[in-house]
């Protein structure tokens, strides 16, 4: 898909200051997505923050590719001003998945990066609270994860054979 | 012998440990609108810091959603936010029109902007009128219910369900609307204004009201950038971000209707914007009804067989819609491989699906952005310093559905 | 013959019993029950989507409160019907059975909607399966959500029970065993 004229100007850019950290962008259905290195994620996007004004958060997710045996972290950025989205992926390893906390550049991203590390482990160093905040505290596995079944494994009453499982 | 301190009047001669009380606001509580936790740290009844806890309703949606094929995920979308899930459910269709590349009719369009409208009201109905039960004016909920009441008969008449609706299908809607639904319409948006002035006329210029919310949980432009707030929280604190005019969606382009800002982001603000959104929600009614009276009185979804069941009668009698009925519900249809992001505005803000699909029948993953969850956050920090009355109508006023919280 | 007051309103029918100038006698089972019936103070224990049904079924056009109903109580000493209205995660369980066994005998528990009743549509690792497997449930309201006229016929249905309960019921051993068997002292 082709980019536009602004795309192309911050994937330039990007590349040039960034270039270790850099390993591909696409756009599918006309979003603009980055694949980085974990690295120095924190500050690309503070970069993005002040140079290119994305200075709104606006989902910051996990994502498991058990194929690629990596865990996905997804931030999605706004720039109100000029209404330009931008999405960044980073790649980290299944069995230590650790990234430094983004709450120093966004305050939102607190509970996100919670939510992210109860339901895929994902360590965020230097986060002020990294517990669990939707699952029950004692809780050890991360529910989801690909491996981890939906169902309670525990319940009696449905039966795993008229539901199709 | 024991010295003998002198004593200076006024001195304070040992300091006492300040004492604080430890309050627990919640889960189960009859003014938090939902069950999550917050424990105050209070030094009387000054609020110093609040601890929250949410999940306890968390019920695993994501997950849900990675074992449920496209049109089985439209039910999950209906119990997030649960006070207008038509809005949930036509954003999750949107999300998947666009990554199957879906061109929907703009009668469907048309008529998908008249469901959205009046949910958002229906959303916003509940929000005032719970403000106004929890400063003591149970008066406006029990007038305002009435209306509601028949807004769920006119989504009966076109979907079959009151609140959890289901409503709609991927590429459009999966009936016409009925005559009854059009009648039911005209008449709601005959009585409707007079009893929303009714209603305005009660709270809006009241001395009392506005004494007990101006200034009542304010929220500075910068706190709620910060915060990634967004919907009514965020046009209440000053800046006018609306996805239906940013990144218009539905044919929300051709309507004409005006975003209602605030200023200072306090409790009175976020009631005022909730009220204008309403008045404006029923003008954009009225321009797509008009538009709606200028298409073609029949077309009302796209002319995708492959990804909407077909009527039974041509499934029993046509060997075609057979073969597409079969491949619908046993997940034996194409669907490229791709990620798409899609939001559009919810009751309490941008609400958007984040979906990567691998190819197969359920999606690879569906991550929900939620607007409550992502701006529940600041709400220890709103109501620092202000007292537990004030942090009580703080929390009405922002909204916070637990079903969007936690999903 | 049907009670019949000045108005013409039809009121509530009295239990068999002997009538004369100033005095009725009726068996004070029969009497408790229909106090009892009339009267009962809901807990509204609303979690999600059940819950705004509950308050389209409180609002003017489906009126709960004309059963009796009128006064919500959201302290447990003070409730007698505990209405356990949408999804219970298991993070909630605990805090479910709090209130549970808070309140004082005796004491009634509806459960509205599927996901109370059974889990419903969440078939997952957080929701706990039912809330019968904390508390005992005295009537079931399925739907997803229930429309507000199902809420009122378990309401009904409850009344048709707190009606021919016994009043030695909650002494009783098989009470008392059933309790135990929920692990409640």
């Amino acid at each position: 898909m082709e980019n536009t004229e602004t795309e192309d100007r911050i994937v330039t850019l990007l590349k040039e200051k960034f270039t270790e950290d850099f390993i591909s962008s696409e756009t599918p259905y006309q979003f603009l997505t980055i694949h980085l290195r974990p690295a120095n994620i924190i500050s690309i996007i503070r970069f993005l923050y002040t140079q290119e004004k994305f200075q709104y958060l606006t989902t910051l997710c996990g994502i498991h590719y058990p194929e690629l045996k990596s865990i996905s972290v997804m931030y999605q950025l706004h720039n109100l001003v000029e209404n330009k989205r931008i999405r960044l992926k980073i790649f980290l390893p299944e069995g230590k998945p650790e990234v430094d906390t983004l709450t120093t550049v966004f305050p939102a991203a607190n509970w996100m990066e919670r939510e992210t590390y109860d339901f895929y482990g994902v360590t965020f160093k230097g986060h002020p609270n990294l517990k669990r905040i939707l699952n029950v505290e004692d809780m050890i596995m991360f529910p989801m994860r690909k491996e981890f079944p939906l169902e309670d494994q525990t319940r009696e009453d449905k039966n795993n054979a008229m539901f199709g499982r | 012998m024991q010295e003998v301190k002198e004593i200076v009047p006024g001195q304070v001669t040992h300091k006492e440990e300040k004492q604080y009380t430890y309050l627990n606001l919640g889960p189960t509580h009859p003014a938090t609108h939902g069950i999550f936790q917050n424990v105050l740290k209070m030094d009387g009844e000054i609020i110093v810091e609040a601890t929250p806890t949410i999940g306890y309703i968390h019920r695993a949606f994501e997950k849900l959603a990675e074992r449920r094929p496209f049109y089985q995920i439209t039910t999950l979308t209906d119990r997030m936010n649960y006070c207008s899930s038509p809005i949930n459910n036509m954003g999750w269709h949107m999300t998947v029109e666009k990554l199957l590349k879906i061109e929907v009719p703009k009668r469907a369009q048309y008529l998908r902007v008249i469901i959205m409208e009046l949910s958002r009201i229906s959303d916003h109905i509940i929000c005032n009128t719970i403000i106004g039960q929890d400063v003591g004016a149970t008066t406006g909920f029990l007038y305002l219910f009435q209306f509601r009441e028949r807004i769920y008969e006119i989504f009966e008449e076109i979907c079959g369900a009151r609140l959890t609706t289901n409503i709609g299908r991927i590429g459009g809607m999966e009936r016409n609307f009925s005559d009854k639904a059009w009648d039911k319409l005209y008449k709601w948006l005959e009585d409707f204004p007079p009893a929303l002035q009714e209603f305005a006329n009660l709270l809006e210029r009241n001395r009392i009201f506005m004494d007990r919310t101006i200034n009542c949980g304010p929220l500075s432009v910068d706190m709620a950038l910060a915060y990634s707030f967004s919907g009514p929280n965020l046009r209440a604190a000053g800046v006018d971000y609306d996805v239906r005019v940013m990144n218009p969606y539905s044919s929300y382009e051709e309507f004409d209707f005006t975003v209602p800002v605030g200023t200072q982001g306090d409790t009175y603000d976020r009631f005022m914007v909730r009220q204008h959104e309403m008045r404006e929600s029923l003008k954009i009614i009225h321009q797509a009804i008009e538009k709606v009276k200028k298409e073609p009185k029949d077309i009302y979804k796209a002319n995708v067989p492959e990804f909407v069941l077909p009527p039974k009668e041509d499934v029993y009698n046509n060997m075609e819609a057979l073969i597409y009925h079969f491949k619908n519900v046993m997940g034996e249809t194409d669907v490229p491989k791709g990620e798409v992001y899609h939001c559009v505005e919810g009751g309490n803000g941008e609400l958007g699906f984040y979906l990567i699909s691998d190819g197969g029948r359920t999606p690879f993953r569906l991550h929900f952005r939620r607007p409550c969850f992502i701006f529940y956050q600041a709400y220890p920090e709103m109501i620092k310093g202000t007292m537990l009355s004030d942090a009580i109508i703080t929390m009405s006023s922002m909204n916070v559905i637990a079903g969007e919280l936690d999903a | 013959m049907e009670p019949v007051a000045l108005n013409g309103v039809k009121v509530a029918e009295s239990p068999d019993g002997i009538e004369g100038a100033g005095f009725f006698a009726t068996s004070l089972d029969k009497a408790v029950g229909m106090a009892r019936k009339n009267s009962i103070w809901p807990l509204p224990f609303a979690t999600s989507c059940c819950g705004i049904e509950f308050m389209a079924t409180m609002g003017s056009h489906y009126d709960l409160a004309r059963f009796g109903s009128e006064r919500l109580s959201f302290s447990p000493r003070q409730a007698d019907l505990l209405m356990v209205m949408g999804t219970i995660a298991k993070k909630m369980g605990p805090i479910l059975r709090q209130v549970y066994e808070q309140m004082a005998e005796p004491r009634w528990v509806l459960s509205v909607g599927a996901c109370a009743s059974s889990g419903g549509i969440f078939d997952t690792y957080s929701v706990l399966q039912g809330i019968d497997r904390i508390i005992p449930v005295d009537v079931y309201v399925p739907g997803c959500p229930p429309r507000p006229e199902q809420i009122i016929d378990g309401i009904l249905n409850i009344q048709k029970l707190v009606e021919n309960e016994s009043l030695r019921r909650r002494d009783s051993a098989e009470y008392k065993a059933m309790l135990n068997k929920y692990g409640i002292e």
